[in-house]
């Protein structure tokens, strides 16, 4: 879209915002918010050299939430037209007529709003043919296949580009939008040895086509991490220390996010209750928000409530310094929202001093695990069992690859026991992390 | 009460004033020499939710979706295009750009006909309208009650009743026109339990391809209430996992998402054509134990994981993956099944008419065997009986696979004792039925509440099996 048909289709957005408060006003609401979206894209697959699938999307949303007095309804739709728009609006209305008053709903405090929209750098339209996606893909495929006859065979390489339009806003007057890209390039490969096979994978996201790691660089990489597992055995039934490596390490502070968020807190489904102030981490740990980054994959000038967002620290020198709330959950808690109503924008972990092997060195005996499978963390307790494939370590080396094990302990103790933080960030989520060590857990095998 | 292609015909495709002729026009245009198969998928869904929490009904939500999907088929070439507004100059406008993954060649000629409903598992009634919405928020505060009525100790109930009715109509370039009325509901009780500081959770629920009456027969969501209850009281006396290779009891029912996981995503067709399962080329091979015999089966009245068609237009069907510990067959699309040179097993799905159909698992389950489940539990000196379990995961190429206990207890000396905390199982999936040692005879399967995610996909599936004792599975605790 040129910035001439972007800004024109913006201003459409932000009329359609407009018509479905009004609209919701007409209907005796007292208060309103609502969000359209709009987003096109191009995915295609290569696999073998053939292109497998090419899809076009384009995707389009809006949501209505409308307030009578403290009673609250919703309603979405994919379907623009003015009818539906009027419907969906009726629909909201409907739900409201049925749910209970409660003093904690209603909109963010009008003086909470985003005043600016500053940009955030947050949109490059990519300018690929589906022809050029193939070529990409296949040159990044053959790259993984070219690296050794143990790549047996192959899942193929995506090519995915997104771009599209955001608009929010409710009745305080706040109308608020941008527009934002992000594409990606990505590659899956099998390798076999001794009748067994193993699978690995590599990407490259950006909202800036311009900044994607090169289509070798995927295709190596995926094919090196495939070859690493090949003879993966199990291992016998332990404690040691374990490094979650940067690439999956993410999850740990996803699982932090959870627990600090006002949701959990008010429902008393968090095993971090009433933490605020307390060490929860040692010492050396400093965590962050930096929502307004340019470029960033989760930066956002305002969150879904239209709050404007800022800089905040979450844990100072180990210490919890703020939960993460919405103005829902700030009123149950008796707290002013923190402009995370949707989630976290860009939370990072300051790094430390080594890479990933002074990290192993630093280790010395342990496991690195480099795959979690499946959902076994209990937030209510903070109790974790997952499944895990990785590394066996010893004095600070690899000795071989390791799978069919879980890993389990008991998150409160694991973010205690959180010895060291990487300097090898992973820079390809809005969640940035090195690699984490952990002094101990239980490792079930064999 | 009209069939469901008159529903879904009137519904879809009326509102728009297509013709059956229309579609043929845009089938005719998707066709070209090098097009082998084209089909084009309508549908229309609403959506309707209410929660309740801290004893209010504090949010309801109401969605509607609609749009077209076209996609054309070239080998093995998919293009797909699709788009939220059903009309005439959209539906060609996508088909010009899903075939474009084949050159232009000649024209087709195709004649849709349209195929009446062979089989009905379920009435295609709209849910959304089986209760007035007093009733609906009714039955919500009853389960609150219910709950808090269990036991003192418990502080924060979360209750949800959802409904979805979906109206689908498929054209193919194979002739088939057909269409089917789906729908489905859930309802979830979610709590929250407290006593001398230690805090634990408990969840239960259901649900059908029926009205909101499901839950009221029976009991049936009062009985989700109850059983919340039940399980976060057990889990406040849990003890620290064992963790190590022990014998395993599962108990019947849901913990059949071990088939889901170690057996089922492994046999679904596209990763068996493309070579890159851990069971790819080994049908007819020993697999499991003998007695072992597990199906998919789309045809059980009113279950949650039921299709009439699949999203191809396919009936559904029951398929044999594993009968008597022998790998028999892998669930099929039409494009799979044709590439392998075999036919649909009626398992071609899709979320939604903007993703494309791939082979998926309806309602996965294992035949009971000889044995009471109390002879089961008595011949374990020491082991795990896991009874309830989140959700799990699997690699299908290196054939590993994980699912949760969120209920379990010890087994000593042949007795159910202590209850642990819950644990992540991890096995391999072509060697787990293998070391299946005993076969219940107490089939059962699920509540109603199973989601499964492909390829970012969800769609909604059943899973069953009868009590089963597994010699030698990773449990992942932390007392060893
Ligand atoms: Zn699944």
């Amino acid at each position: 879209m040129s910035e001439q048909q972007l800004s024109a289709r913006q201003a459409q957005l932000e009329q359609m915002v407009h018509d479905l408060l009004k609209e919701a006003r007409q209907q005796g609401a007292s208060a309103a918010e609502a969000a359209v979206s709009n987003d096109s894209g191009l995915s295609i697959n290569v696999r073998k050299g053939e292109v497998e699938t090419i899809e076009h999307t384009r995707d389009q949303g809006l949501g209505i939430t409308v307030y009578f007095g403290q009673r609250k309804g919703t309603a979405s739709t994919s379907d623009f037209k003015p009818e539906a728009i009027r419907d969906t609006v009726r629909a909201a209305c409907n739900i409201a007529r049925f749910t209970n008053d409660d003093p904690c709903s209603g909109l963010a405090d009008a003086d909470r709003m985003a005043t600016e929209t500053p940009d955030l750098d947050l949109y490059h339209p990519w300018d690929i043919t589906p022809e050029e996606a193939i070529e990409l893909g296949r040159r990044c495929e053959s790259a993984a296949l070219e690296l050794d006859s143990r790549i047996s065979n192959t899942e193929g390489a995506s090519v995915n580009s997104h771009g599209g339009l955001h608009v929010y806003g409710n009745s305080h007057g706040f109308v608020g939008g941008y527009p934002s890209s992000r594409h990606s390039l990505s590659c899956s490969v099998i390798g076999q040895q001794n009748g067994s096979m193993q699978r690995d994978y590599w990407y490259t996201v950006s909202r800036d086509a311009g900044q994607l790691e090169s289509e070798f660089e995927v295709g190596r990489k995926a094919g090196e991490r495939t070859l690493a597992r090949l003879g993966a055995r199990k291992l016998g039934t332990r404690q040691a220390p374990i490094i979650f490596r940067a690439d999956i390490a993410g999850s740990l502070l996803r699982s932090l996010i959870s627990a600090i968020s006002g949701s959990s807190l008010y429902r008393k489904a968090s095993f971090l209750l009433d933490q605020l102030g307390q060490p929860i981490f040692p010492a050396h740990v400093q965590i962050q928000e930096h929502p307004r980054i340019p470029g960033g994959l989760g930066s956002a000038a305002f969150d879904s409530e239209g709050v404007a967002t800022y800089d905040k620290r979450i844990i100072q020198d180990g210490v919890l310094q703020t939960y993460l709330l919405s103005s829902y959950s700030a009123r149950k808690l008796g707290l002013q929202s923190t402009a995370n109503a949707g989630g976290v924008h860009n939370l990072s972990i300051t790094p430390g001093e080594h890479d990933l092997d002074g990290m192993l060195r630093e280790m010395g005996s342990g496991l690195l695990v480099t795959e979690m499978m499946g959902h076994g963390v209990n937030m209510v307790t903070g109790d974790y069992s997952r499944g895990a494939a990785g590394f066996w370590v010893e004095q600070g080396e690899i000795q071989f690859p390791v799978e069919e094990i879980t890993i389990a302990g008991n998150l409160k103790q694991m973010f205690a026991q959180l010895q060291a933080v990487g300097r090898d960030e992973e820079r390809r989520s809005s969640i940035r992390t090195g690699s984490l060590l952990i002094e101990q857990m239980t490792i079930a095998g064999e | 009460m009209p069939n469901a292609i008159e529903i879904a015909h009137n519904t879809l495709l009326a509102p728009a004033s297509l013709s059956d002729s229309d579609l043929d026009r845009v089938m005719d245009q998707l066709l070209t020499s090098q097009i082998d198969a084209a089909d084009i998928y309508f549908q229309a869904s609403r959506l309707e939710s209410w929660v309740l929490e801290d004893g209010i009904i504090r949010d309801g939500n109401y969605n509607i979706e609609q749009g077209v999907g076209v996609r054309a088929i070239s080998g093995e070439k998919t293009g797909f295009a699709y788009t939220d507004e059903i009309a005439l100059p959209s539906l060609l406008e996508a088909g010009r750009t899903a075939r474009a993954i084949a050159r232009a060649g000649s024209q087709g000629n195709t004649r849709l006909s349209r195929t009446a409903p062979t089989q009905q598992f379920y009435a295609p009634l709209n849910p959304l309208e089986s209760m007035t919405e007093e009733e609906k928020i009714g039955l919500l505060r009853k389960l609150d009650a219910e709950a808090r009525r269990q036991d003192p100790r418990v502080q924060q109930v979360i209750a949800s009743l959802v409904a979805a009715h979906d109206v689908v109509l498929v054209a193919a370039s194979d002739g088939t026109l057909c269409g089917d009325v789906r729908p489905l509901v859930r309802c979830n009780v979610h709590v929250i339990v407290e006593a001398d500081g230690r805090r634990e959770q408990g969840s239960s629920g259901g649900g059908a391809r029926e009205s909101f009456q499901f839950f009221v027969d029976e009991e049936r969501a009062l009985g989700y209430a109850r059983e919340a209850v039940r399980q976060a009281l057990v889990n406040l006396e849990a003890e620290d996992a064992p963790a190590g290779s022990m014998t395993v009891v599962l108990g019947s029912g849901w913990p059949g998402i071990l088939l889901h996981e170690a057996i089922g995503h492994g046999l679904e067709g596209d990763f068996n054509r493309k070579g890159t399962s851990a069971f790819s080329g080994r049908i007819g091979e020993k697999v499991a134990a003998d007695g072992c015999t597990v199906v998919d089966d789309g045809t059980l009245p009113g279950r949650r994981g039921s299709l009439n068609m699949d999203d191809e237009g396919t009936p559904s069907q029951c398929t044999v993956l594993i009968e008597d510990g022998r790998l028999k067959g892998y669930m099929q699309d039409k494009h799979n099944a044709h590439l392998m040179g075999g036919h649909s097993t009626g398992n071609g799905r899709r979320e939604s008419y903007a993703h494309l159909p791939m082979p998926r698992m309806t309602n996965t389950y294992m035949l009971p065997g000889q044995h009471d489940p109390g002879e089961i539990i008595a011949s374990v000196k020491r082991g795990l009986y896991a009874v309830n379990f989140g959700g799990g995961q699997v690699d299908i190429t290196s054939g590993k696979f994980v699912f949760s206990a969120s209920e379990a207890y010890l087994i000593e000396n042949g007795k159910v004792t202590r209850p642990v905390r819950g644990a992540t199982l991890i096995g391999s999936g072509p060697e787990v039925l293998t070391r299946v040692s005993m076969i219940g005879n107490d089939l059962e399967l699920d509540a109603g509440v199973g989601t499964c995610g492909k390829d970012g996909q969800s769609v909604p599936v059943g899973v069953g099996q009868p009590t089963l004792k597994i010699d030698n599975l990773t449990v992942g605790g932390t007392s060893a």
